[in-house]
């Protein structure tokens, strides 16, 4: 399965090349940009780990590239996802937010049904991750 | 009182102090442009103060009762009264009403005196409210929308792209097991919502309770083969305010994070679902089912951009507004008139967007508008042109008729939006190079290529009724 | 479901515009054919290099050899993205430069020309100067050089960082001081990330010159050395002029010698900075002015509110105590 959460999940997977294209738009709207990892991607898991603190005052790309790509090297197993944030007066949230590397292979949710009264059901969805420990959770 | 044809019902307004056009407005003041259309031989300024008296205070002849009340705070002032453009016998009325005149936090009161009566005045002969400037004092007693679209992108952790969504077809006679079904392929392939349709409630070919089953598995498949949340607005408009909650009640029980609700429940209605919404945190749908009855002519009825404003300040967190492309009504001057109603903070008058006033909304939350109607794939590059980043489109033929399946016209529509997205942000022009954009995009997605050749030339280019009066209309993008 | 949408009837659809049928056309350069020619001066005033050079000779007296330097390195990345254009690869030059002299003799302002002419010819993909120092980069505990130091190279890059008083990052004294790491951070983006940024090292020539040979590494990675000369007198002269009239006052004949005397003197004295001092000079010589102004009462004219007099110079201390 292929986990589809972020701006660009249903695309090829973006270069290099094209990832510092949409962090220049990043910059050019004032947003300073985040690198994030995981190996739990639970939809509801808001908070994947930080790889160090938000870039302000970048100009240019090559600087958000080369945390990416120390981030990739310390983590190839690991969910990335590169965040921009806008923090103007009635935004202050996330402006934009893609995968920027995810595991060789996914293994996926798991949908855990407990059944009720009257035909009701409580869904739990669980990711097959989550069967290993933190830091071993997927190949490679 | 003077002689003429309307002696029966007109007595002199402007001499009863409805008429100041000396009358500098109050911050505090309600303000309202009316567009109106005397009948022959009425003087549009007499007219103007009928419409600010039988909105007010006035009946249509004096009473000594006045005089025991400070009549003069409660009076309606029309302090202004123009031409309009281009369009014989018509023109609009500004008109201030004091703070006092409202409850705090009812659009029913405010409707109840603003649109009550004066809609059938008989010395008019037709009458539209167009705009209405909502001060900051009054706006501070409304709620707002449950969540707002920066908790709504929050909460379903989407951002930088419009949401997705589609209607399920056909609106009615499907059974609650193969209407979950639709749901679960829309979702799984690529939407982040489906929707029931306005006029799907509780029929007898598919009960409520069966609906919001099936349709929560189909949501929980979904969600669980892609690892996005998904939503499916399910609809808990019914005859009382008893059976909404319960059935509200059963959909949040169900673990849905949105319900909807149809514009025909009327304002009291949305008020306490509103209220409902944010004390359980379920995101709130409004469809304005029935709204084109007064919305849609240009000289009598209410504009949408009015009906936008008090939706907002009612608490919904969606709200349809218009695709411009689509198949229903909607100029796109008008259009985006409305957008930056429901999602600015701040809005400036401009006359080219129909916004008669400035309004401030002194952090109230977004609204998030919703285009649909007759929208597709190929049509991506203009909707985010109009639209821009905060909306969500909703492609329900566009989904459902695909002809490899529902799961791939959604997959073709999230495929379509993330690639104009991306170029987009690479800096191209993507309005010009839509085209050029889809096309490069389908040679890795079979999904989008088929709906493109099925779809990619249709347009619905009709000249809209409801558009400003400064501006040429163009008919077609 | 096949059908064209001119074929279509029923509710409310028409066809669209002709769809485009444009092909993607992938944008590739051509290399030139080695007979074609290049118009140098239309490329000249397309890269509009002159703009800036010509703003630097504006805006700095003097300093003939350092403008002279600059001009060359446009000279030769003109020519560069000539010769590339008929596919020679002479790779991408290395542009690490070290400005060497006094204090305010105008190497940040040179910086900031250079970050601009780099941008316009391409070098540099944003042409922002980050201007620094050692405490800028260097931390004060285990651990907090590296992510001080790279903070700092990621937001010059697109641009040229500027190091003043680069020297303080190397304490021979001390052989555990976290400016070493600081450095190794740095020689490893100057070789790996030469696309991304352009380092200026600056200082004071003596200084930099004993740093260099303590780093070996550095000093080899450095292109281009230019040396700033301290001003003469009437440059220093003719720069307090152009400040005044920058600020719209105008010294008084009668001021001339004096101030002329008084930057004699100054440059005589101790901790002399320059264009520094000179722009220090003249902002004690406004508030004198103003306290003049202030003390005489009555009418002031135009010419009373713009013109320096000698006593406004006078009353520096480089005349020793007033009588």
């Amino acid at each position: 399965m292929r986990i589809t959460q972020g701006t660009f999940s249903y695309l090829p997977e973006l270069t290099d090349e094209e990832i510092a294209l949409q962090v220049a738009y990043v910059l050019d709207q004032g947003w300073p940009c985040s690198i994030e990892f995981t190996d739990d991607p639970h939809p509801r898991n808001s908070y994947w780990e930080m790889w160090g603190l938000p870039m302000f005052d970048l100009k240019d790309p090559a600087g958000v590239l080369l945390e990416v790509n120390e981030c990739r090297k310390a983590y190839p197993g690991h969910y990335i996802r590169l965040n921009a944030y806008d923090a103007r007066y009635g935004r202050q949230t996330t402006a934009l937010s893609f995968i920027v590397q995810r595991p060789a292979e996914e293994p996926g949710f798991r949908l855990e049904r407990t059944e009720a009264s009257d035909r009701r059901v409580q869904y739990t969805t669980h990711p097959y991750a989550l069967d290993r420990p933190q830091g071993d959770r997927y190949a490679r | 009182m003077s002689g003429g044809r309307w002696s029966a019902g007109v007595i002199p307004y402007a001499e009863m102090g409805y008429w100041r056009p000396d009358y500098q407005p109050k911050d505090s003041d309600i303000l309202a442009a009316f567009r109106i259309t005397p009948q022959p031989g009425v003087p549009p300024e007499e007219a103007g103060a009928a419409v600010a008296g039988e909105s007010s205070t006035a009946t249509w002849t004096v009473v000594w009762t006045d005089r025991l009340t400070s009549y003069e705070n409660y009076q309606a002032k029309c302090y202004r009264v123009e031409p309009v453009p281009g369009q014989e016998g018509q023109f609009i009325a500004y008109i201030a009403y004091d703070l006092d005149l409202f409850e705090e936090g009812s659009i029913a009161n405010l409707t109840s005196s603003i649109i009550g009566n004066v809609f059938g005045f008989k010395a008019l002969k037709a009458l539209r409210l167009e705009d209405m400037r909502i001060p900051t004092h009054y706006v501070k007693t409304f709620q707002g929308p449950a969540h707002g679209i920066v908790m709504e992108r929050e909460y379903l952790g989407k951002f930088g792209r419009p949401l997705l969504g589609a209607t399920v077809k056909p609106k009615l006679g499907l059974s609650a097991r193969n209407y979950g079904r639709v749901v679960y392929e829309a979702l799984r392939g690529g939407l982040d919502f489906t929707k029931d349709d306005e006029n799907i409630n509780s029929q007898p070919f598919m009960r409520w309770r069966d609906r919001f089953l099936y349709c929560m598995e189909g949501v929980n498949r979904a969600q669980a083969a892609t690892g996005e949340i998904k939503g499916h607005y399910l609809n808990v408009t019914a005859a009382t305010m008893e059976d909404m909650y319960e059935r509200a009640e059963f959909a949040k029980e169900l673990g849905s994070v949105i319900v909807m609700i149809d514009l025909t429940i009327g304002y009291t209605a949305i008020q306490s679902m509103a209220k409902w919404a944010r004390r359980n945190g379920v995101i709130l749908h409004l469809h304005r089912a029935g709204h084109s009855t007064y919305t849609r002519q240009k000289n009598h009825g209410v504009s949408f951009r009015v009906i936008a404003k008090w939706m907002r300040l009612a608490g919904v967190d969606h709200i349809h507004a218009g695709t411009v492309v689509g198949k229903l009504e909607g100029d796109p001057h008008s259009v985006a008139g409305f957008y930056d109603t429901l999602r600015l903070d701040r809005i400036e008058a401009d006359p080219v967007k129909g916004l008669y006033f400035d309004q401030e909304w002194a952090s109230l939350p977004g609204t998030m508008p919703v285009a649909s109607g007759g929208i597709h794939a190929g049509q991506m590059h203009q909707l985010l042109d109009l639209l821009g980043e905060d909306v969500i489109l909703q492609f329900g033929g566009g989904t459902i008729g695909h002809p490899m399946g529902i799961a791939a016209g959604a997959a073709a529509n999230r495929v379509a939006l993330e690639a104009m997205i991306k170029a987009r942000n690479e800096g191209r022009d993507f309005a010009q190079e839509g085209p050029d954009i889809l096309r490069a995009a389908a040679k890795h997605s079979r999904e989008l290529d088929v709906a493109l050749s099925t779809w990619g030339d249709i347009t619905f280019n009709y000249e809209s009724t409801d558009t400003p009066d400064v501006v040429d209309t163009p008919v077609s993008l | 479901m096949t059908e064209t949408g001119s074929a279509r009837v029923g509710f409310g659809m028409r066809p669209g515009g002709a769809a485009a049928a444009a092909e993607e056309e992938a944008a590739v350069v051509e290399t030139l054919p080695p007979d074609a020619s290049i118009d140098l001066a239309e490329e000249r005033a397309e890269s509009h290099v002159d703009e800036v050079l010509d703003a630097l000779d504006r805006e700095l007296v003097g300093l003939v050899p350092v403008k002279t330097r600059i001009r060359e390195i446009a000279a030769l990345l003109l020519v560069d993205r000539m010769r590339a254009r008929f596919g020679i690869d002479s790779g991408r030059p290395n542009l690490h430069m070290c400005f060497t002299g006094s204090p305010g003799t105008g190497k940040t302002t040179v910086a900031v020309r250079l970050a601009e002419l780099l941008h316009r010819l391409g070098y540099v993909r944003r042409g922002h100067l980050v201007s620094v120092t050692r405490d800028d980069l260097v931390g004060q505990y285990v651990g907090h050089t590296a992510p001080k130091t790279k903070e700092v190279l990621k937001r010059a890059m697109g641009g040229v960082l500027f190091i003043d008083e680069a020297y303080y990052l190397y304490r021979a004294e001390n052989e555990r001081d976290y400016g070493q790491e600081a450095i190794e951070i740095l020689l490893q983006v100057m070789e790996n990330q030469r696309d991304d940024l352009v380092v200026v090292l600056a200082g004071y020539k003596d200084r930099m010159d004993s740093f260099f040979s303590s780093n070996p590494g550095m000093s080899s990675r450095i292109a281009h050395h230019i040396d700033f000369p301290d001003y003469a007198a009437d440059e220093l002269e003719a720069i307090g002029t152009m400040m005044m009239e920058r600020e719209g006052y105008k010294l008084d004949p009668a001021a001339e010698p004096v101030f002329r005397d008084y930057v004699e003197r100054r440059r005589a004295q101790p901790r002399f900075a320059n264009a520094r001092s000179v722009r220090n000079a003249i902002e004690r010589a406004r508030l004198r002015h103003a306290n003049r102004l202030l003390d005489a009462g009555g009418a002031v004219d135009l010419a009373a509110l713009t013109t320096l007099a000698a006593d406004d110079f006078l009353g520096s201390r480089v005349f020793g105590p007033r009588p």
